[in-house]
């Protein structure tokens, strides 16, 4: 019926062909040039972005002259190294990161406890829903003044408002990574036999890790802002700053170079958790696994 | 394959008179879904006998899938009872391994020797003998060369012969498999069958197969159970031990592929 409105394709006859090998383009694979080689490496094309930027840096201080007000690259370096060689940089980052382990790890063992409630019960889910949706949307930092009178001047406020930095962040992504934990997943480990705290660790752990490894991401830059904001509020106790109280004090004698090498430290310990520590940790864990891409 | 397959209905008429392996006695099951309580299958009553291939075959919504969970203990029915061996079935356990349609059913964090020998360690059988066995069941489904890869680096197929390896390693009563070719192209999902025959003619393992191709149901099995749909309901038991990949182009094959889809299709009329 339709023949009159389409035209037919035209006959064409059947073929058939031999396969060849591709000569004429050689190797299939060939190794890429030197310098393409170089370049296509993160380190060394972010290496030169850094260097470039200290060029900048060092010729906009010397354009300026005020050293009071924003040091060259080469004065922050030197004051960098004195600091350094001089152990009061060293010694203050101690304190800093002793009282942020203590906190980091307090706070996951209690976004654990709270966790492992939620999974188990609906009150426990509501009552992680609630606390989270309250808690989560506010700074640790506005917490300090009652964690100052709650706890005193000292490491117990600071560990305080870290641990309710990372509590909410944290718990908030367990449970979001156990809940996603694929039924078929869950039966298989069911018919291996696994059940309670085994098949907690066996199958719904290693299953939720992306999501959990994501909240300790999150928990630890909460953390680490949150500490160093604190140190520059209240500093020093019993005689022991940590390194925002090394930018406070400097500050205070006009030292600007050490502030700037103060604030270089703390970016520096912030990159090599996040891009060194965490990173590792992914590679051999999530991305080795195929559950997050590389 | 020819001679593995065609030497039929004897040794099975023999096993039927012996005590069945797992027994399903007048069992219905029901599940719950955000609005309403559903009734998925409705007295159903059927035998698996050691070395049997029992195909369950139906359309989709005849509880055929919720039976094979019922019998691995993932679900109680609430009516009848299920027995494997004489004994109620309650949970699940590693007596009766199941091999799932999902590609993830693998856990990504292992190896594929390791996702093999886990359940294996989990029972306590030794790391030596755990190890041997994962070995020689990812040999038997030609997967021994991918020992150290992670599941994410296999194709959809090795991944489920994987599973199968998984599963026959822990050397089950039963071994339970819900759809296991059905997210598999043709081509491939055609040679898994071929090769869960060998396996099947290597080893004699007792197996309960969920699908609702009526060609894979004919070549796979040596019995079928047909379901009828809402509620599932057993509609026929037929042996077809004799008809494998060989006899596809038979018109005894074509005949019987016909009598199912007939029932199948009837059971349509009467539901809708």
């Amino acid at each position: 019926m339709t023949t009159t409105l389409r035209s037919a394709p035209p006959a064409r006859p059947e073929q058939e062909f031999q396969v060849t090998a591709p000569v004429a383009l050689g190797d299939v694979a060939k190794p890429l040039p030197f310098i393409e080689k170089i370049f296509e490496n993160a380190v060394v094309r972010r290496g030169l972005i850094l260097i470039g930027l200290a060029l900048i840096w060092e010729a906009y201080g010397r354009w300026l002259e005020s050293p009071l007000t924003f040091p060259t690259f080469l004065d922050t370096m030197t004051a960098l190294k004195d600091g350094i060689v001089s152990g009061v940089i060293p010694q203050r980052m101690a304190v800093t990161l002793q009282t942020l382990v203590i906190g980091y790890f307090l706070g996951l063992i209690i976004a654990a406890l709270l966790t492992t409630v939620a999974v188990t019960s609906r009150i426990g889910t509501d009552l992680l829903s609630t606390f989270t949706a309250m808690f989560n949307p506010l700074p640790a930092i506005a917490l300090l003044p009652l964690a100052l009178l709650w706890f005193g001047l000292g490491r117990p406020s600071l560990i305080f408002v870290i641990v309710h930095s990372v509590l909410w962040a944290v718990a908030l992504n367990m449970h979001a990574g156990f809940l996603s934990v694929s039924e078929t997943q869950r039966m298989a480990g069911r018919t291996f036999g696994l059940k309670g705290l085994r098949f907690v660790l066996g199958i719904l752990i290693p299953a939720a890790f992306p999501a959990i490894l994501a909240g300790l991401k999150i928990g630890w830059a909460f953390a680490w802002r949150t500490l160093i904001a604190a140190e520059l509020v209240f500093g020093v106790s019993s005689g022991q700053g940590g390194l925002g109280w090394y930018i406070f004090e400097n500050r205070n004698t006009l030292d600007t170079a050490a502030v700037f090498a103060g604030l270089l430290s703390v970016m520096a310990v912030g990159l090599i958790v996040e891009a060194v520590i965490f990173r590792v940790i992914e590679a051999r864990t999530v991305r080795r696994w195929g559950m997050q891409r590389g | 394959m020819s001679q593995t397959l065609a030497p039929s209905m004897q040794p099975l008429a023999g096993a039927q008179t012996a005590s069945p392996l797992v027994s399903v006695e007048g069992v219905t099951l029901q599940y719950k879904t955000p609005d309403h309580l559903v009734t998925a299958t409705y007295r159903v009553s059927f035998q698996i006998h050691q070395q049997e291939r029992v195909v369950l075959l139906g359309p989709s919504g005849c509880g055929k899938s919720t039976i094979l969970k019922a019998i691995a203990g993932f679900m109680p029915p609430v009516e009848g009872r299920i027995t494997l061996k004489g004994s109620v079935i309650a949970s699940p356990g590693p007596d009766r391994m199941m091999v799932f349609q999902e590609f993830d059913q693998l856990l990504p964090w292992k190896t594929v020797q390791a996702n093999v020998a886990y359940p294996m360690l989990v029972n306590g059988v030794s790391k030596q003998e755990a190890a041997d066995r994962a070995a020689d069941a990812l040999t038997k489904v030609n997967l021994a060369k991918f020992m150290d890869a992670y599941p994410h680096m296999l194709s959809g197929g090795m991944k489920q012969r994987v599973a199968i390896a998984r599963a026959m390693a822990m050397k089950p009563d039963v071994l339970l498999m819900d759809e296991p070719y059905a997210a598999l192209d043709a081509l491939t999902r055609r040679k898994m069958q071929e090769e869960l025959l060998q396996l099947w003619d290597d080893v004699g393992f007792t197996l309960v197969f969920v699908t609702h191709s009526i060609e894979e149901a004919i070549v796979v099995g040596s019995r079928v159970v047909v379901l009828s749909p809402h509620p599932g309901q057993v509609r026929a038991e037929l042996n077809c031990d004799h008809l494998g990949f060989t006899e596809r182009d038979t018109p005894e094959f074509g005949q019987l592929a016909k009598r199912i889809s007939g029932m199948l299709f009837d059971d349509h009329a009467v539901a809708h």
